[in-house]
């Protein structure tokens, strides 16, 4: 072997410009946008859509580090954001109500860390059987456990408050940073600031000898023992990790909620995350926040102009499983290395493709608001731009769903034919 | 008299009724070259499977310098000194060249479970590591996904991360299955360069292969250990012929040209 170790082959890292362009600059970017929202005075409701945005971008990033660093599917991952919450809400009234001690002195702001122990001490229980084995038998005992949890919240009701819930006032103790934590820009700021704190460790945990070997232990279970790890210790210690993070995020919405329901612990919000993570694309680490951040803005703002939002949302789950597995952000690297690849002959082919998209959504939209609007029952008529009339009997209806469905499938099945040539 | 590398002692494997190994007796020296060769389901896999710890044994024990590692965990027989590859390529396919090599080192530098240091910053780690991959010559694909290595990549990558974690005793199934003759000329030599001084334990189905490289040889039968010895009197041996029918049976006559 040689001692040739300045020879520039060996210095196989990157450089220190990609190093900084790939792992600071993106956090620099995050804050300074987290940072420059305020000043084009958001109002009330739009802070609250940022401030439930920063808290699902938290939880989804922890789901994904059991999802997509350490495949492992779990239908229960609200469990630790729950009960990471609970800790806070409880906290929360033990700030309100000390006189003197560590209570009395604990800032409202630094709840989530309360939150975060209390998620990776309830992973550290459920870890312990349910990490043996990864696959099926994990994914199964974790939808058992999120049913055993929700249901006994709901029957322990002095520690979760039953279906009422308990609440808390976030206006007490020390204050930190003059943040009152009245005024929902406050809590926008404690949001923010939380935000880009977790996804920060969460990024700095997947460049660790821990981090790497879940990603190893995803890959190859049975080869990880031979150089030396026990697969079961390093998914129970990523386990602990992902619900310590989801207990964080529990902590970020008990403060900006003050209430915590039993229904928050459910299957519900468990899939919620589930969708967050697989259509921002669980083999990015940005995919889950970008996932986050659409399927919190379809639910605050889609369900205003739809119904029949939760069905927009199962078509765009269905298609990016389909169609796109690598999710939003594997759209999004897959145009950058296109376009830099091909240039404008990819730019072209992508355009026939997202114009196919476009047209085929006129159809189902049409199809579904028609449908929904007729099946109500309160004789309502989905009337787009108030240009046309369509009623299920009328025939227009049926062409203006069919017929946009069906070219822009020629149009998709077209790219697919000139992408396959390329 | 030192200890041995690896000590088999009346090893028995059953699944069910079917005895699959039927009491193994091995003593491998420190620093021998073993080869194991044998009829198809003879349990050489299965041997293999039950010293690294993947299987429990029926009876028997089994040592690694001395210390009983029968009944242990894969990754605690690993700790003490024993690494394997598989027959399958068994590599991080998810992962570049890199951080495979990476991976088979990090526990034995100390970093274990670590989740408080930078493993970019870990300069031994990443100077073991480019020394592996410039000892097995895949420096150049360092940053290429190992799943998109040419297959006899692959399993030198296997072996690399195999001996990265500086195991003593060193077991390969099949390295050179499904390789060109040039490939295995290249992989023989490999395994030479990077077993050196450690103990080797082979199974290995090409003859030319297995007589080239090994000190001695075990020929392996319906689960039973039938012969021992230097590969001259293996090819002597009046009851491996009877065990190798046909192709085989020329194939160790000629071990030597292969």
């Amino acid at each position: 072997m040689s001692d040739a170790s300045n020879i520039p082959t060996r210095n196989l890292a990157p450089s220190n410009s990609a190093k900084f362009r790939q792992r600071v600059l993106p956090f620099i970017v995050m804050a300074a946008i987290f940072a420059i929202i305020p000043l084009f005075g958001p109002s009330r409701t739009m802070l609250s859509l940022f401030n439930a945005m920063g808290t699902f971008m938290v939880f989804a990033l922890s789901y994904n580090m059991l999802l997509g660093r350490a495949g492992l599917l779990s239908f229960g991952h609200a469990v630790y954001f729950g009960i990471g919450g609970y800790f806070c809400v409880h906290a929360m009234s033990w700030i309100e109500n000390a006189e003197t001690g560590i209570w009395a002195n604990y800032p409202v702001f630094f709840l989530p860390i309360i939150g975060f122990a209390g998620g990776a001490l309830a992973g550290a229980i459920v870890g312990w059987p349910s990490c043996r084995r990864a696959g099926t038998p994990f994914a199964m005992i974790s939808l058992g456990v999120a049913e055993l949890i929700a249901a006994a919240a709901f029957m322990f009701s002095s520690l979760s408050g039953g279906e009422m819930g308990i609440s808390g006032d976030r206006m007490n103790g020390p204050q930190l940073f003059g943040l009152s934590m009245g005024p929902a820009i406050d809590v926008y700021w404690f949001v923010a600031f939380w935000t880009v704190v977790a996804t920060a460790l969460m990024y700095a945990f997947t460049r660790t000898p821990l981090g790497k070997m879940s990603e190893a232990t995803r890959d190859n279970p049975e080869r990880v023992q031979f150089v030396g790890y026990n697969p079961f210790r390093v998914r129970y210690m990523v386990f602990m990790f992902a619900g310590g993070f989801a207990g964080l995020a529990g902590g970020m919405s008990a403060v900006n909620y003050e209430i915590f329901t039993p229904e928050a612990l459910s299957l519900g919000p468990s899939g919620l995350v589930l969708l967050m993570a697989y259509i921002g694309g669980i083999r990015y680490f940005a995919g889950p926040l970008l996932g986050a951040i659409v399927l919190t803005y379809m639910q605050s703002n889609l369900s205003d102009f739809s119904e029949a939002w939760l069905l927009y949302l199962g078509i765009l789950f269905i298609s990016i499983v389909m169609f796109a597995p690598d999710g939003l952000a594997g759209i999004i690297a897959n145009f950058i290395r296109g376009t830099k690849a091909q240039g404008w002959i990819f730019l072209k082919r992508w355009s026939i493709g997202a114009a196919g998209i476009l047209i085929a959504m006129i159809g189902v939209i049409t199809l579904v608001e028609s449908a929904v609007l007729a099946s109500n029952g309160f004789g309502e008529v989905f009337e787009p731009f108030g240009l046309v009339h369509l009623k299920m009997s009328n025939p227009l209806t049926w062409i203006l769903s069919l017929f946009p469905m069906a070219i822009g499938i020629v149009l998709v099945r077209h790219m697919a034919k000139l992408s396959e040539e390329a | 008299m030192t200890t041995p590398a690896l000590t088999l002692r009346n090893v028995r494997k059953n699944f069910g009724p079917a005895k699959i190994i039927q009491g193994v007796d091995l003593e491998i020296k420190k620093g021998e070259r073993h080869a194991i060769i044998g009829p198809n389901g003879a349990g050489k896999s299965t041997l293999f499977n039950l010293i690294s710890g993947l299987y429990s044994l029926s009876d028997g024990e089994v040592a690694l310098n001395g210390a009983i590692i029968s009944g242990r965990k894969p990754y605690q027989i690993n700790r003490m000194g024993l690494s394997r590859s598989f027959q399958v390529s068994n590599i991080f396919s998810n992962m570049t060249v890199r951080e495979n090599v990476r991976c088979g080192v990090l526990y034995s530098m100390g970093y274990g479970y670590s989740f408080l240091r930078n493993i970019g910053k870990l300069k031994e780690v990443s100077e073991k590591t480019a020394d592996i991959l410039e000892s097995v010559g895949l420096i150049d694909k360092a940053n290429l996904p190992a799943a998109l290595l040419p297959y006899a990549d692959q399993r030198t990558l296997e072996i690399a991360v195999t001996i990265a974690g500086g195991a003593d005793v060193i077991l390969l199934d099949e390295p050179t299955a499904g390789m060109s003759h040039s490939e295995t000329a290249r992989a023989v030599a490999l395994i030479e360069k990077a077993t050196e001084g450690k103990t080797l334990l082979i199974v290995e189905h090409d003859m030319g292969v297995v007589f080239g490289l090994a000190d001695r040889i075990s020929v392996l039968v319906y689960g039973e250990i039938i012969a021992t010895g230097a590969p001259s009197e293996i090819r002597g041996d009046p009851r491996v012929r009877e065990a190798y029918l046909g192709d085989e049976a020329d194939a160790i006559e000629g071990g030597d040209a292969a």
